[in-house]
């Protein structure tokens, strides 16, 4: 078959369309956050001092630290997978629920006694942790991973990586609501061992499912 | 033609073509086919690649473009996401030989001016492919591509309903591009 040929092929198939990958990434991390809250209310219980404990700005931290993950990781698998798209900004903007966790790391030497710091790292639920964030991110990632193959990912372990930070931080958010340690040493550690779980995942499932 | 100018123009026949403009899609795709052949067998020259398999090239970016044609933003320039897959392209095609993986490739504007004219049949030629489809994908394919019947006739033809010849056109489609994707080259 000619090249001419091809083009008739491919002009004939011009009516099966694909809704824009953008909308269809977004529907993916709509449902598989759904399906992790639904997986966090059955199996996972919210913290009974919740109300008391939100108005903290240890838990305020973890929160942004989450969500800003959430938002930029969204915005960074998204232009990974649209070829052309620059990614600009948004790649700094992953560098900033970091940045303000070193920050909350600092804050926490400079105010707490070091003789405290070593029960603030390990917590009451370092296993817990590293269990459910992983456990909750699974819906998410495999909604996100199948929503990539529609995209175009010029790197697909690079676009699984990231997906698993996007996952990682949607279980990385609704697991605070359940979890009691709130130092920025017990994110810092557990919190982001279980996001690096989640991203490694990604990476590998991304390097081999991605291609197109 | 500036680079600019022709841009423009591509991305409005895409516009088109997402609307459904069965016309705007022939031209887009047939305007774009030469350029994609200078970038192709430019680039391929230099990563020691033959001419024929330049084609094959051109055959696997047009078929990227088209299952992907989701991926452009209508309100971004066509131009980027164009080069992005024709160099992803030519990196596989790279990588397939086994050379490293950095391809240097010429920016679109010195490349406007090549000489892509010419229908130089592709090494790894479709035909070849279509043995490796199903019978019934291998018809279809002939009869749309190089029998040039519309999806009516060949419906008609192969005894199968419209819509059941769209779906199957769709995954052979599908099937074409990841033989490519797999194939040795």
């Amino acid at each position: 078959m000619k090249t001419d040929d091809l083009v008739n092929v491919l002009v004939a198939d011009l009516p099966i369309t694909t809704p824009r990958f953008s909308r269809t990434l977004t529907r993916a991390l709509i449902f598989g956050a759904l399906i992790a809250a639904l997986v966090f209310v059955l199996g996972v219980h919210m913290r009974p001092d919740f109300a008391a404990a939100i108005e903290t700005p240890r838990v305020w931290l973890k929160f942004a630290f989450g969500l800003s993950l959430l938002i930029a990781s969204f915005k960074l698998t998204q232009r990974l997978a649209s070829p052309g798209e620059p990614i600009g900004f948004w790649g700094m903007a992953l560098l900033g629920a970091p940045l303000m966790l070193a920050l909350g790391v600092a804050a926490e030497m400079w105010l707490t006694p070091e003789s405290s710091w070593k029960m603030r790292l390990i917590g009451a639920n370092a296993r817990f942790c590293l269990l459910f964030i992983p456990m909750l991110a699974t819906a998410p990632l495999a909604c996100l991973l199948f929503a990539l193959r529609q995209g175009a990912p010029t790197n697909p372990g690079l676009a699984g990586a990231v997906a698993g930070l996007l996952a990682g931080a949607v279980a990385a958010t609704l697991y605070a609501l359940h979890c009691p340690d709130d130092s920025p040493f017990f994110l810092a550690t557990w919190y982001s061992s279980a996001i690096v779980i989640v991203s490694a995942s990604g990476y590998g499932v991304g390097s081999r499912m991605l291609r197109w | 033609m500036r680079l600019g100018d022709a841009e423009e123009e591509w991305a409005e026949l895409m516009r088109a073509a997402i609307g459904g403009n069965a016309s705007a899609y022939r031209s887009l795709l047939q305007t774009l086919t030469p350029v994609l052949r200078g970038v192709a067998r430019r680039n391929c020259a230099r990563i020691g690649l033959d001419g024929s398999e330049a084609e094959d090239v051109v055959q696997e970016v047009l078929i990227a473009l088209h299952l992907k044609r989701h991926t452009w933003d209508p309100d971004r320039p066509i131009g980027p996401w164009i080069m992005t897959i024709t160099r992803n392209k030519l990196i596989d095609a790279r990588r397939k030989r086994g050379r490293s993986t950095h391809v240097p490739i010429e920016e679109m504007n010195e490349v406007l001016s090549v000489d892509g004219s010419g229908d130089s049949v592709a090494r790894f030629d479709i035909n070849r492919m279509l043995e490796r489809l199903g019978e019934r994908q291998r018809d279809l394919l002939r009869s749309l591509s190089i029998e040039g019947c519309s999806v009516q006739e060949t419906a008609q033809r192969l005894n199968m309903s419209e819509g059941a010849v769209r779906v199957a056109l769709h995954r052979a489609i599908k099937g074409l591009a990841s033989l490519y994707r797999e194939s040795p080259q």
